[in-house]
């Protein structure tokens, strides 16, 4: 995507003290040649046209804005610019780091980048990963994270990772340059209406074409992406308004909520729903909470437990609410949903009360809603009101923050003996004996003693004694990671849920990593994923960014081969796929590679990939025609799940 | 119906299942379908959304309503006595539950202000319509005749039409152009229902409190 040379650079600062921000006073030098492509048709015969009359200030403003563009002349007045207001307010934000690649119209802030060494810039190899790193920065540290791109292909290329960010709520903060605005509207060099497309995709969006609207506008975004429901923001901003002087100062937060008067997030529950709330919970005999990414987001765990402790409920989670509570504490009943644990859909099949916290009954977890927890009454708490009977209708619904509103339950609800539920504990527990010993291969070894990826996912959660950030991929990988690991801290998870992004592994785990130097970081992916976004390691590689990458290669598209098997009567088209050696390939990016296709080889090579400072790479070579169960074919209920076919040891 | 966040929602649609307490029915017993949001009673319902005059806000709003599939039957905006507040008028077909997810929606938008459902309130509704009517000298008595009775106005004259201004509720625009039909309609266009809540209270008001 770049468009310049060093070259310009030089040959610009010699007359960068003529400069003058464009667009404030078109120069004569720009209006005289302007006469010279309206000589073939020529003044005189005025026709109507978009091209703006010759001699006129907007034709003066275009041609300086076309010779800016093509000559990139070096701006060095240092007196503060557009560019610096965005460093500067990227600072005042708390950023420490962000995920960039540059391009023509992004670079003044560039030029400037460089006398800010607060702001840790990683350069990554395609806009999709930049994207896809700062959601992976935000979800471990529950800060804002940043990338930003170019114009055109570069903004279009972040649109993945934004929508991404979209639906797994993830306040991550897109930023783009876009042409001069005196260019917009004419299909310039790599223009794009990239506002138009993020506009659906993000929970706000901005086009900035003064320097003066930056202050506000970036700490407004950085306001909306984190408060309330959080949610990714866009910021276009024109490259004339990057270059431009401004004096203008940066808003207070106050001043920000002022300015924002449609943007009033309802944080505590109504006194009367969390009573009504008590009263459903004292009368239940066959609860069950369903803990979701809102737990996580409002950093509410610590309230969940003490809720689930003091309402003897168990805790049961969506694949994004893993982490909410310790899998190992007592009440933690596991995994729901599509390819969540039996017993955990067959609780909720029965339960007689729902307490539903920051989820949003994805069709993913509900599956046919008509048959949907026949016997349950539902309360919801979301801070989204609009979550609140989309998906499910709801018997008590509470808008608030999860923390807020568990904080406000806990001092109201009733106490409960655990002997009072001895005989629901016993049921559950039996269920949950009767699950786990299926589908499971303790051994290592599936058929013909081929690996069997659910073993070494649960080998790499024990050898890094689950203290580690784990980041799944899209497909089979992402079900084995989240049903295999045992996770006992919050935002050690992250998956990409709600879009399932193939290729995201690698790239958000490069983001995950620097947000939380202090654990280990490993990325789960398959073949097919990886192949995605491979580039990536060259970034790991440069910066040093230690990623463990687990590659769960089956030479297949597995999720979609399980898919044809089961509901496509095995036509299996595209689901082969051809892949490099991966060793060979890690080792041409300069990381260190092994190889495991036997269950007695997995600990070795996860003890060597530990021990490497830096990237490291396993290639896991493993049983091709695995599959994951249990499996809740489309449009059927969580009592319909599929748990074998085929073969007798699935 | 106010979908306004600060009331925590209300309660869409019936309860499913069976009360509380209650052990799980044998299996031979169907438990009754959960209702799925958005399948009931499909009306007519006004919606009123106070907006910030900003840039892109009314392609943020039709925007939404695309992308969430609400089907919108007209959208009427303009500005309001506060320069940087706009208003609109949205009437769309839906359940109860669809129309306030509609709204709850619309309350996401960070340019929306306030949202206010006013189906069941009672509210002076009103749009306006020019038609251009086939009326030579012959029929054109006739034409101005029918629009006195439905106090429109004839406000353009041509040799073989005229243009009629009718202002009213939709169906008292619909009952006018229904008769105007017989002549023939050379153009035809509406604005789309504005809509106002009678009494004292004011929704703008209501926004500053």
């Amino acid at each position: 995507m770049t468009t310049t040379t060093g070259d310009e650079r030089t040959a610009g600062a010699a007359d960068g003290a003529a400069k003058r921000p464009p667009g404030a006073t078109p120069s004569a030098t720009a209006a005289a040649p302007g006469a010279a492509p309206g000589a073939a048709t020529g003044p005189a015969r005025a026709r109507r046209s978009h091209v703006p009359a010759d001699g006129t200030p907007t034709a003066a403003a275009v041609e300086q804005a076309q010779k800016e563009m093509l000559h990139e002349a070096r701006i060095r007045h240092r007196t503060r610019i557009g560019a610096d207001v965005v460093c500067e307010a990227l600072i005042r934000q708390g950023v420490d780091v962000f995920f960039s690649y540059p391009g023509g119209v992004i670079l003044p802030l560039y030029d400037v980048l460089g006398d800010y060494p607060e702001l840790r810039h990683i350069l990554v190899r395609h806009e999709q990963g930049g994207a896809h790193a700062a959601d992976g920065y935000a979800r471990v540290t529950g800060k804002v994270g940043v990338c930003m791109g170019t114009s055109g292909p570069g903004a279009t290329n972040l649109v993945t990772g934004i929508g991404t960010a979209l639906l797994d709520s993830i306040p991550i903060v897109a930023i783009t340059g876009n042409v001069p605005s005196a260019l917009i509207g004419k299909d310039a060099f790599q223009e794009i209406d990239i506002n138009g497309i993020t506009l659906p995709m993000t929970k706000h969006n901005y086009l900035v074409r003064n320097a003066d609207d930056l202050p506000r506008v970036i700490a407004e975004a950085f306001h909306i992406a984190r408060t309330g429901r959080p949610g990714p923001v866009h910021i276009d901003i024109t490259k004339d308004a990057l270059q431009q002087e401004t004096s203008a100062p940066h808003p207070t937060e106050e001043e920000v909520v002022a300015g924002l008067p449609g943007f009033r997030p309802t944080f505590d529950g109504h006194p009367r729903q969390l009573r009504l709330a008590a009263r459903e919970i004292a009368r239940a005999k066959r609860p069950m909470i369903l803990a979701g990414h809102g737990v996580l987001h409002a950093r509410a765990w610590d309230e969940l437990r003490a809720f689930a402790e003091k309402t003897q409920m168990p805790v049961a989670h969506t694949l994004l609410g893993i982490g909410a509570i310790d899998e190992t504490h007592p009440l933690s009943y596991g995994y729901m949903g599509m390819h969540g644990w039996k017993h955990v859909n067959r609780a909720i099949q029965s339960a007689d009360l729902l307490f539903a916290i920051g989820m949003r009954f994805d069709d993913r977890v509900t599956g046919n809603v008509r048959t949907y927890a026949p016997y349950a009454r539902i309360i919801h708490v979301d801070i989204d009101p609009a979550e609140i009977g989309k998906n499910v209708a709801v018997e008590v619904p509470i808008v608030g923050d999860a923390k807020r509103v568990l904080e406000a339950l806990l001092p109201i609800v009733e106490p409960v003996d655990p002997a009072e539920r001895a005989g629901y504990f016993e049921q559950l527990a039996e269920w949950r004996r009767e699950s786990e010993a299926s589908s499971w291969h303790g051994s290592g070894a599936w058929r013909d003693g081929l690996l069997s990826a659910d073993y070494v996912v649960q080998r790499i959660g024990e050898l890094t004694n689950h203290e580690a950030t784990y980041v799944a991929d899209v497909g089979q990988n992402q079900m084995w990671l989240a049903r295999y690991t045992g996770f006992r801290h919050p935002n050690s998870h992250v998956s990409s849920g709600g879009l399932g992004t193939m290729g995201f592994s690698v790239p958000a785990a490069m983001g995950a990593a620097l947000g939380r130097p202090d654990r280990e970081t490993w990325a789960i992916t398959g073949d097919g994923g990886f192949q995605m976004t491979f580039q990536e390691l060259m970034t790991l590689v440069q910066d040093h960014i230690p990623v463990r990458i687990a590659l769960f290669d089956n030479k297949k598209l597995g999720m979609i081969r399980q898919w044809q098997e089961i509901v496509y009567a095995g036509n299996y088209h595209s689901a082969h796929l051809l892949g490099p050696d991966f060793a060979k390939l890690a080792e041409a990016f300069g990381i260190p590679a092994w190889k495991a296709s036997r269950p007695d080889q997995v600990d070795e090579a996860i003890r060597a990939a530990q021990a490497v400072d830096g990237p490291a790479l396993i290639w896991f070579e493993i049983a091709e025609e695995q599959n994951v169960f249990p499996m809740m074919p489309a449009g059927k209920g969580l009592s319909d799940l599929i748990e074998t076919w085929g073969g007798a040891d699935e | 119906m106010s979908a306004d966040p600060s009331t925590n929602g209300q309660v869409p649609g019936q309860a499913p299942g069976q009360a509380p307490g209650v052990a799980p029915a044998p299996a031979h017993a169907a438990p009754p379908a959960r209702a799925i949001p958005g399948s009931g009673q499909v009306h007519r319902h006004v919606l009123v959304a106070i907006v910030l005059n900003k840039p892109g806000v009314l392609n943020r709003v039709a925007s939404l309503m695309r992308a969430r599939n609400f089907n919108i039957e007209s959208l009427a905006v303009s500005h309001t006595d506060e320069p940087d507040v706009s208003r609109m008028t949205i009437t769309l077909y839906g359940d109860d539950v669809a129309v306030e997810q509609a709204a709850k929606q619309l309350y996401r938008l960070i340019d929306v202000l306030k949202v206010q459902d006013v189906t069941a309130e009672p509210t002076v509704e009103h749009e306006l319509a020019l038609v251009k009517v086939r009326a030579g000298e012959r029929r054109r008595g006739e034409v101005i005749k029918l629009v006195e009775m439905y106090r429109g106005r004839i406000v353009d004259v041509a040799a073989d039409s005229v243009i009629v201004e009718a202002v009213g509720t939709e169906a008292e625009v619909d009952a006018l152009i229904a008769l105007l039909r017989s002549f023939g309609i050379k153009e035809l266009v509406r604005t789309g229902s504005v809509v106002m809540s009678r009494g004292s209270g004011s929704i703008q008001e209501a926004i500053r409190r």
